[in-house]
């Protein structure tokens, strides 16, 4: 038999992925704090872009959810803080928003294209206004207060988070649900007629997308004394992974990653610089990517590489 | 769909022809579960099958192909093939299985020479030999074709009705939708003509051939 995998094996190069890793687990030892806490800001967008991707990539429904999964995880950091150890509190903030998704999934994904993508970002704007009504009519005050926790603890569960979402998303791509999900992204009609289920597919997806988002809100949320409706569920964190990944590459294991990684810095240092006009870079530089780079930036790199190499 | 009532036995060729519009297609789709039926029933080796999902259907053995083919357009024709192997039914199969039957397949339909091709870089001739196959993968007992031959030149047609005959004798049942008459002639056992959404005739080509209502039908077209 002829060695046609379908199920794509490329070489992982677990030496230099294991090397990068112990770099970032020992960077608390040697690193000052301001990169540590810059550097968990930019993982925490680069679980929110590969989790975005590992549903939306092959299936190509725009999901503008993340807001209300990692604003979820927020909210139940705030609420459990307090009463329960802090890696429990992480669990739940993802189990709660695996099980919002699969509610949401239930519902929606039997939408398509654009109302599909509405309805996901209306369930966002919902889920902010109804409890920005709660608290201010029911509980008479808006936000809450959160435990905090120190920078390095935070980091270091933002770093298991960020390694549990890319080994997620490769296991999944290597896999035959993997598989599944691009036969359901190329043709999905076609996808049905050959014995796939595309509903639980699609709605697995989602809701495994979405743990990812919640357990990073709720170890984000220890890094903010106080929360409210607002900052849980900025819109904001629904378009940044959209974009980020199209930056990136949504075809590709390190696309986001890579796309997630240079956006995050770049906003770290233009907010800092331009905190008025940072967003015209990333309009200009989203408005490059799709009229010139349709594969993303890390389709171009792996495009020059390719061509270099034969 | 107003009134169609027919049955197709196993083994059987079995031709649905008719005007455009009259229902073919809509026919199919409520067969293979992706419009749902109001009223009456599809019996499928003795059960039900309407209220089923499309999947569930592929799994009991029912497979089809598409009036625009509808292939996995950026996966390759390996590819195309090997996943409806592999979810075509409702027991897990092993990747090795699912690749040595790809193969087979593939060469039952001439494809194995450009199985490494994306399916959207094949002529149309060979992208509906590409869905024949990726449709038999599902190890179906019915196959439904829809316009298989449609776009196809003579030649190609004359290869086409080979291959529905090759079929015809893995003991496959076909009910194929076609506007080719020489095909649905020579190779059909019985024919069905739909009319604005209900049966108007059924029976053997000749028959079918000669019926006034049916000349009647094409020739106002």
């Amino acid at each position: 038999m002829e060695g046609l995998n379908v199920i794509t094996k490329r070489p992982v190069t677990v030496g230099a992925v294991l090397l990068i890793l112990i770099l970032l687990a020992v960077m608390p030892f040697y690193a000052k704090p301001y990169p540590v806490i810059s550097l968990t800001n930019i993982l925490m967008y680069i679980i929110l872009t590969v989790s975005w991707v590992i549903f939306s990539g092959p299936t190509h429904y725009i999901s503008l959810a993340s807001a209300a999964f990692f604003g979820v995880g927020i909210y139940t950091s705030a609420l459990l803080g307090k009463i329960l150890p802090l890696p429990l509190v992480v669990v739940a903030g993802g189990f709660a928003s695996f099980i919002l998704a699969l509610f949401i999934g239930l519902l929606t994904l039997r939408l398509r294209g654009m109302y599909f993508i509405i309805f996901t970002f209306s369930i966002s704007e919902l889920i902010r206004h109804f409890l920005l009504w709660w608290e201010t009519n029911v509980e008479g005050t808006v936000g809450r207060w959160v435990v905090m926790v120190s920078h390095n603890t935070v980091y270091y569960i933002i770093l298991i988070i960020f390694v549990m979402t890319m080994l997620m998303a490769y296991l999944m791509r290597q896999s035959r649900f993997g598989l599944a999900l691009r036969c359901i992204g190329e043709q999905e009609e076609a996808a049905i007629h050959i014995g796939i289920n595309a509903t639980i597919v699609k709605t697995l997806t989602f809701a495994i997308s979405a743990t990812f988002m919640g357990a990073s809100g709720a170890i984000m949320a220890t890094r903010w004394t106080y929360i409210d409706p607002r900052i849980a569920f900025d819109p904001h964190l629904s378009f940044m992974p959209v974009l980020m990944a199209i930056f990136g590459g949504t075809g590709h294991l390190y696309g986001p990653l890579f796309g997630a990684a240079i956006f995050a810095y770049l906003e770290e240092i233009l907010t800092t610089k331009f905190p008025y006009y940072y967003m015209l870079f990333f309009g200009a530089i989203l408005i490059v990517v799709i009229l010139f780079l349709p594969h993303g930036f890390f389709g171009l790199i792996q495009k020059r590489w390719k061509g270099g190499s034969k | 769909m107003y009134q169609v009532d027919f049955e197709i036995n196993p083994g059987e060729v079995v031709g649905l022809i008719g005007p455009n519009g009259a229902g073919k297609t809509t026919l199919f789709n409520l067969i293979s579960g992706f419009l749902p039926i109001t009223v009456g029933e599809i019996r499928y080796k003795g059960q039900k099958i309407n209220g089923l999902n499309p999947h569930q259907i592929c799994w009991k053995g029912v497979a089809r192909t598409f009036q625009s083919t509808k292939l996995f357009a950026g996966m390759t024709v390996f590819e195309n093939v090997v996943s409806a192997s592999l979810f075509g039914s409702k027991r897990t199969v092993s990747l090795f299985k699912a690749e040595r039957e790809t193969m087979e397949l593939l060469e039952f339909v001439d494809l194995l020479s450009v199985r490494t091709m994306l399916a959207k870089d094949l002529p149309i001739a060979h992208q509906k030999r590409l869905e024949v196959a990726r449709a038999l993968a599902t190890k179906p007992d019915l196959l439904m074709f829809d316009e298989v031959m449609a776009g196809l030149n003579p030649v190609e047609v004359q290869e086409a009705m080979g291959l529905v005959a090759k079929i015809r004798d893995r003991g496959i049942t076909i009910f194929m939708i076609e506007h080719v008459m020489k095909a649905i002639m020579e190779v059909c056992d019985r024919i069905i003509v739909l009319h604005h959404g209900s049966k108007i005739a059924e029976g053997r080509p000749e028959e079918v051939a000669n019926s006034p209502k049916v000349i009647e039908v094409y020739l106002g077209e």
